[in-house]
C-alpha cells in the first residue's frame, strides 16, 4: 500500500477504488496498467521515504483559507505565472540574443521576430507578457491594500512585496533596451537620466548603469546582464520568501465577512 | 566561565568559532569585493577620446551653425556617434574672452533636460528639442520649456588648418564652464553641489 497521503476530493462512488473481487489475491497488481500505477507509487515512496516532501507539499498546498475567499486572490498567483512566463520565453529568447550594440543586437532580435521558427510568438509573449506581469503586480497590489492584507502580522509579505514591485519596474527597464532600436536607445538615455537627477548619488548611478560616462559597448551587455540574471536571481529568491509568508501566515478573509455570532439565548447547564 | 580554566577570559571553544567566523568573512570577501570593485570600476575610469576633426575653418559662419557628427563611444558603430553645431565665434554674440580653444563654438545636441538630441532651426535662430519641448537661443541658453541649464559645449582648436572638438563640458545660465554633467542636473546656485562633477569625465 502507498504510504504517500495528499488529501483528495471526495469522489462520486463510481470513481472510488473498487474492493478486489473474491478468490483474487488482495492488493496485488494484476493488469499491466495497474501494474504500472505501482511501480510509480513505489518510486514516490521511495523518494518521500528518504525527504519527507510530502509534509511540505501538503503544508504548502493544502492550506484553510477563509470563508468569502474569491477570485481576487487569484492574483497573486497569476503574477507568479506572469513571472514563469518571462523565465521560460525569456530562457529561449536568450539562445539567438546577442547583446551587440555594434549593430548585432538589432540584428538579431530582427532574426528572432522574422525568421526563426514562431519566433515572433516567443518574442510577443515577452513582450506582451511583460506588461501583464506589470498590471497583474498592481492589481494584486491594490487587492492586498484594499482587503486590509498588509496589517499585521502580514507588514513583512507587504515589504517583500514592494521590492518585488520594484525589481519588476527594473526588469522592465534594463528589457527596453534590449531590441536596441531607436525607441529603445533614446528611451534608456532619458531613463538613465532621471536616475541621475537624484541628488547626490545620482549622477554616480547614471554612470554605474551605462558602465562609463557615456552610452557605450558596455552599456547594453550591463543592461542584459541585469536584466537576465541578476534581477531574476533576486526575484525568484524574493517570491520564495512571499510564499513561505503567505503559507506560514494565511490568507485574510475579504473585509465584509463578518463573524458569525449565535444571537439566540442558550440555556446554560451547570 | 564554564569550560573555562581559572583566569581565562576566552574559552577554546569561543577562540575557534571566532577564528573560523572570521575566517568565512574574509573568504567571502575575498569573493565578493573584487566582483563589486569590477561591476563600479567604470565609475572611476577617466578615458578622454583624442580630438576630433570637423572641418576646416572656412566651412564655419559666426552666425549660424553647421552640423558635424562625432564619435563620443568609439567601437559601436552608429550608436556612439553624436551631432555636434559648430559656428565661428562671434564677439558680438560671445562675451568670455577668447581663449586657444573657444575660437569656434560647438554645441552639444544633447539637451539638458533628458538627454534627447536637440536640432538647430536656422529660421527661428533656436534649438528645439523633440521630446518634452525644450528651447534654446543661439548661445544654447534655455529660453522655455524644462531644461534646467544650458546646451553642453565641447572645447575646440585650430590644427594644422582643421578646426577640431575636443572634450565636453557644461556651463551654466552664465556660460560659466563646469565639469561635464549628466541632462537634469542644474548648474545655478546650490546645484553645482547637488550634482557633483563626477571622475569619470571631470576635467
Amino acid at each position: 500500500m502507498p504510504r504517500f497521503k495528499l488529501p483528495a476530493p471526495p469522489l462520486p462512488p463510481q470513481l472510488l477504488p473498487q474492493p478486489p473481487r473474491p478468490g483474487t489475491q488482495r492488493g496485488r497488481p494484476r493488469t499491466p496498467i495497474e501494474k504500472g500505477l505501482e511501480g510509480g507509487k513505489s518510486a514516490v515512496d521511495w523518494i518521500d521515504e528518504r525527504t519527507s516532501l510530502s509534509g511540505g507539499l501538503r503544508w504548502l498546498m493544502f492550506r484553510k483559507v477563509p470563508k468569502g475567499t474569491n477570485w481576487f486572490y487569484t492574483l497573486g498567483s497569476a503574477s507568479l505565472f506572469a513571472f514563469l512566463n518571462q523565465a521560460i520565453t525569456g530562457v529561449f529568447l536568450a539562445m539567438y540574443y546577442r547583446p551587440d550594440p555594434a549593430g548585432g543586437a538589432y540584428e538579431s532580435v530582427r532574426y528572432i521576430t522574422n525568421d526563426v521558427f514562431l519566433g515572433q510568438f516567443v518574442r510577443g509573449m515577452h513582450k506582451w507578457g511583460s506588461s501583464v506581469m506589470v498590471i497583474l503586480v498592481f492589481l494584486h497590489m491594490g487587492r492586498t491594500f484594499f482587503f486590509g492584507a498588509y496589517k499585521y502580522p502580514r507588514e513583512l509579505n507587504w515589504v517583500i512585496g514592494v521590492v518585488l514591485l520594484i525589481l519588476t519596474m527594473t526588469m522592465s527597464f534594463t528589457g527596453y533596451l534590449l531590441p536596441f532600436d531607436q525607441r529603445s536607445y533614446w528611451a534608456t538615455i532619458v531613463g538613465v537620466n532621471i536616475n541621475g537627477t537624484g541628488p547626490l548619488l545620482g549622477p554616480y548611478l547614471s554612470d554605474f548603469l551605462r558602465g562609463g560616462p557615456e552610452f557605450s559597448a558596455t552599456t547594453l551587455s550591463r543592461f542584459y546582464s541585469i536584466h537576465m540574471l541578476l534581477v531574476p536571481g533576486a526575484i525568484i529568491a524574493m517570491i520564495g520568501a512571499h510564499l513561505y509568508l503567505v503559507t506560514k501566515l494565511g490568507t485574510t478573509a475579504p473585509p465584509w465577512q463578518r463573524a458569525e455570532v449565535k444571537t439566540e439565548l442558550v440555556e446554560e447547564t451547570l | 566561565m564554564p569550560g573555562a580554566f581559572d583566569g581565562e577570559t576566552v574559552t577554546r571553544r569561543r577562540f575557534m568559532t571566532g577564528t573560523a567566523h572570521a575566517g568565512g568573512a574574509l573568504v567571502v570577501m575575498g569573493a565578493s569585493l573584487p566582483a563589486v570593485a569590477f561591476a563600479i570600476g567604470p565609475i572611476f575610469k577617466n578615458d578622454s577620446l583624442p580630438w576630433q576633426t570637423v572641418g576646416t575653418p572656412d566651412m564655419f559662419p559666426d552666425d549660424n551653425y553647421i552640423p558635424a557628427v562625432i564619435t563620443i563611444a568609439p567601437g559601436i558603430g552608429e550608436a556612439g556617434k553624436s551631432t555636434v553645431y559648430v559656428r565661428k565665434r562671434n564677439p558680438a554674440i560671445d562675451t568670455q574672452p577668447e581663449t586657444q580653444f573657444n575660437r569656434y563654438i560647438a554645441i552639444s545636441t544633447r539637451c539638458a533636460h533628458l538627454g534627447c538630441p536637440v536640432r538647430w532651426v536656422p529660421a527661428s535662430e533656436r534649438f528645439i528639442c523633440p521630446c518634452h519641448g525644450g528651447v534654446y537661443d543661439l548661445q544654447g541658453v534655455r529660453v522655455g520649456g524644462p531644461p534646467p541649464r544650458p546646451l553642453d559645449r565641447f572645447f575646440t582648436r585650430v590644427e594644422g588648418g582643421f578646426v577640431q572638438v575636443g572634450r565636453r563640458f557644461s556651463v551654466n545660465s552664465e556660460l560659466r564652464a563646469f565639469s561635464p554633467r549628466d541632462p537634469g542636473e542644474p548648474l545655478d546656485g546650490i546645484g553645482q553641489y547637488l550634482y557633483p562633477s563626477r571622475p569619470s569625465v571631470r576635467i
